[in-house]
């Protein structure tokens, strides 16, 4: 059935659908792992069992998203091999290190320590699994650290050689390979992002409850703390990713391009163009409402500042301009949205009305998912943007795919979206279960939602379980 | 068969150690998982899991190093093997995703216990099917030429595949058995006996085939195993095969706790040894040797430092864990 499509496509599409999968649990596990640490941190100093709840309710959700993570993330270590056999050979040298890095300095911390946070809290003391708790969270920020490494290299490649055989070589420097230019836009730009996908996936939830009844006090806690980081981070996020954008125009100029609709080049002073639609072929923009000059004041800080356009690229360097157009639009949207949140949060704040404004606390509720819709809208913008380069300027991605048969490529695609929309719409539909319950006092841990109040007397706990039960008792009045 | 202590060669045998590694830890964690059907809904089941709950994902991230460190010292095999076993390879990822999140989802949903518990099983006998027939895929030889593969997409589907696929299913479910000897007691330990001396019969069987077939897939490995000096060297892998065959067999009838999931451990080891003898120095034989297909020195060497820091800390920490949830599961709860 696939035999009169295209392998390279196929395969684009495979990528495409895995990574942009995996990332939704990263770029949540990444902020939680860091709330969960700071909620910990915050039950050992002050000693309220109010942190403690929200830790065990947050720790739940956690463990669901951390294990569709971990399963997604296993795919594509060796998509890079089963798919781009070419790129692999070639790019192995530079970025297969980096690669390996990840594994060895953030993927076995993770793991190694997960099982302690998830399981662990009776077994060990506080003091080691506050340790154990920290240790996943950094792991999950060294993961980040060195795989937009690579795809910072990728992105904007520097300290190689080329060999006799065509593979990229290492030059005098790991540094430079690792600290290419874009990466430390990137890895702040998506670091933050996940934080904010968090705050506002906890600030749903938080808003949710508060909505059914104002006076839960978890309710409270958790969207306060979620719109403290919309409020002080969002705008963070949003100069962040201007300073992003300006590296990007500095070495991928035909990315920013399309990000802007600019096909014409201007001489004195681009226009912003806020909507339209984007037409390659034509290489224009069909009804563009665009403020003038105002590309250019933000991409030179100079009202008259020349730009050039698409029409400077050759149509088969350039990117589909489409695509990257209205992902940006996308996520530079859901930006502006989370930062008028944040705001409204400060004035209801400053007010004294934050738990009692349910307006805000619909609006928080409806803006739940938008992290994760702005971080793949990102991904989109800036991976599409690359095309039609693997290794940008150096490989296409068309001379980068494996020798494989289009029906080989088609089967396992079909695969790979059967088997995730199944495992990971049951998945989120099971987190959606959990949040929706509220959190409460005395909130039980992973292990003893286990088998919950259906568990019979046939049923033998582990002793993890049935410590954690019995320390419980001794703690509390 | 002479080994230069280069860096190519301490990075063959780093890749070695991490296959070993996931080999024997997943490998318990995928061996439960075949044999999950045999345990009892309820009690013995849940208690099989909790076995391993603390510590699969670790165990899984031995294959992420697996990959990752083949793509990073061997990229040029790493472009030929995974295209030429590609449907194999797909089939194990998609195994190990109802695998791993059968171990959340089936908590978490009560109602629809049996279908997770069922993912787990037939994600678990996928994954270690489909990574048998990786290997025999790899030992029965890859088509190359100019730098990638050149096969078809269904060259790796041979009686042989077959043969190493079952005999890495069998040994995975004597490993898991044996685990769980070790962490189970009262009637759900006196089934993983049973299914443990099933398995060592099973594994056994399939480990005399895969040996007696594999010389006669090819005059070089003929020559290897029969020829000397090949023979004085791999005569003794058989000979300490039937020494701890026997040993594991009189502990599972003795009923030691420990003993049977080292001894298997012990045929595991053997096993990557009569590998090595087959396989050195190729890593895809007769086509490239670990040379052909490694990264520069540069590369080696970065990561080197790397794994020299960090592969310590890996053990002493994961030790650690181990050691947090050792002794029986459950045992507790006898009263």
């Amino acid at each position: 059935m696939f035999d009169g499509a295209d392998a390279l496509l196929l395969a684009r599409i495979q990528f495409a659908f895995t990574v942009s999968f995996h990332f939704i649990f990263p770029a949540f596990s990444i902020g939680l792992a860091s709330y969960l640490a700071v909620l910990e941190g915050l039950w050992l100093r002050t000693g309220r069992d109010l942190y403690l709840d929200l830790f065990r309710y947050w720790l739940k959700i956690f463990a669901v998203a951390f294990a569709m993570g971990v399963v997604s993330g296993l795919v594509m270590s060796y998509q890079f091999g089963t798919n781009w056999a070419v790129f692999s050979d070639k790019a192995g040298p530079v970025i297969g290190p980096l690669m390996a890095y990840e594994v060895l300095t953030a993927f076995f911390l993770e793991a190694g320590f997960l099982g302690v946070m998830l399981f662990g809290m009776e077994r060990v003391g506080r003091k080691l699994h506050f340790t154990a708790t920290l240790m996943v969270a950094a792991g999950t920020f060294v993961s980040a650290f060195w795989i937009l490494s690579v795809n910072s290299w990728m992105q904007t490649p520097q300290g190689f050689e080329t060999g006799a055989n065509g593979q990229f070589l290492p030059g005098d420097s790991w540094i430079e390979i690792i600290f290419n230019p874009s990466f430390p836009y990137r890895l702040v730009h998506t670091v933050i992002a996940a934080y904010l996908t968090t705050a506002f996936a906890v600030g749903g939830v938080g808003a949710w409850h508060l909505l059914r009844d104002r006076g839960n006090l978890h309710a409270r806690k958790m969207f306060s703390m979620a719109m403290w980081m919309a409020a002080l981070v969002a705008p963070v996020q949003i100069f962040m990713g201007d300073a992003h954008g300006l590296n990007t125009l500095e070495h991928q100029p035909a990315k920013v391009m399309a990000m802007e609709g600019h096909f014409q080049s201007h001489p004195d002073g681009a226009p912003l163009i806020l909507f339209g639609i984007p037409d390659q072929e034509a290489q224009k923009v069909h009804l563009a409402i665009e403020v003038p000059k105002l590309s250019s004041l933000i991409l030179k800080h100079a009202l008259d500042a020349p730009l050039a356009g698409l029409d400077t690229i050759a149509p088969a360097d350039q990117p589909p301009v489409g695509i990257v157009f209205w992902a940006f639009r996308i996520m530079v949207a859901l930006g502006f949205g989370m930062l008028g949140i944040g705001l409204w949060s400060l004035l209801a704040r400053a007010r004294g009305k934050l738990y009692a404004w349910p307006w805000l606390h619909r609006a928080a509720l409806v803006m739940a998912p938008s992290g994760f819709v702005a971080v793949i809208a990102g991904w989109v913008t800036t991976e599409v943007g690359r095309q039609p380069w693997a290794v940008y300027g150096l490989l296409r991605t068309a001379d980068a795919a494996s020798p494989l048969a289009a029906p080989a490529v088609g089967a396992s695609l079909l695969g790979f979206v059967i088997v995730y929309f199944v495992c990971f719409s049951i998945g989120t539909w099971y987190i959606l279960r959990l949040m929706k319950k509220a959190p409460q006092p005395h909130e039980g841990g992973v292990e003893q939602s286990e088998s919950g109040p259906v568990r019979t007397a046939g049923v033998t706990p582990g002793p993890a379980r049935h410590e954690a039960r019995r320390g419980e008792g001794t703690d509390r009045p | 068969m002479t080994v230069n202590f280069d860096l190519t060669t301490i990075w063959a045998f780093i890749i070695a150690f991490g296959v070993f590694a996931y080999v024997v830890m997943d490998g318990f964690d995928l061996g439960i998982g075949i044999l999950f059907p045999t345990f009892r809904v309820g009690e013995g089941r849940n208690r099989a899991m909790n076995a391993i709950a603390p510590v699969w994902d670790g165990n899984e991230t031995w294959l992420v190093l697996g990959g990752g460190g083949l793509f990073a010292a061997f990229p040029l095999a790493y472009a030929v093997i995974l295209p030429a076993t590609y449907p194999l390879i797909i089939a194990m990822l998609l195994g190990l995703v109802f695998r791993g999140v059968a171990f959340e989802f089936r908590w978490r949903d009560p109602a629809h216990r049996k279908y997770w518990d069922f993912a787990f099983f037939a994600g678990s006998l996928v994954a270690a099917l489909a990574q048998g027939m990786t290997l025999g895929a790899i030992l029965q030889g890859i088509e190359v030429a100019d730098r990638a593969y050149a096969g078809s997409w269904w060259d790796w589907l041979t009686p042989y595949t077959l043969l190493t696929g079952l005999g890495v299913v069998a040994g995975y479910a004597l490993l898991g058995a044996c685990w769980l000897v070790w962490k189970l007691d009262g009637s759900a330990q006196d089934h993983a006996f049973k299914v443990a001396k099933r398995a060592a019969v099973a594994t056994l069987a399939m480990l005399g085939a895969v040996s007696l077939y594999t010389p006669l897939l090819d005059e070089t490995y003929w020559r290897r195993w029969f020829e000397a000096p090949g023979i004085y060297f791999a005569s003794q892998v058989p000979l300490l095969t039937l020494i701890i065959a026997v040993l594991l067999f009189r502990s599972l009838a003795k009923r030691r706790d420990v003993a049977p999931f080292w001894l298997a451990l012990g045929l595991f080891l053997l096993g990557m040894a009569g590998l090595g003898v087959s396989m050195w120095p190729y890593v895809v034989p007769d086509a490239l040797t670990i040379w052909d297909a490694a990264a520069p020195e540069r590369s080696q060497v970065f990561m080197l430092v790397g794994v020299a820091i960090t592969m310590p800390l890996i053990i002493a920490y994961t030790g650690w864990a181990y050691w947090v949830f050792r002794g029986k599961v459950g045992a507790e709860g006898y009263h």
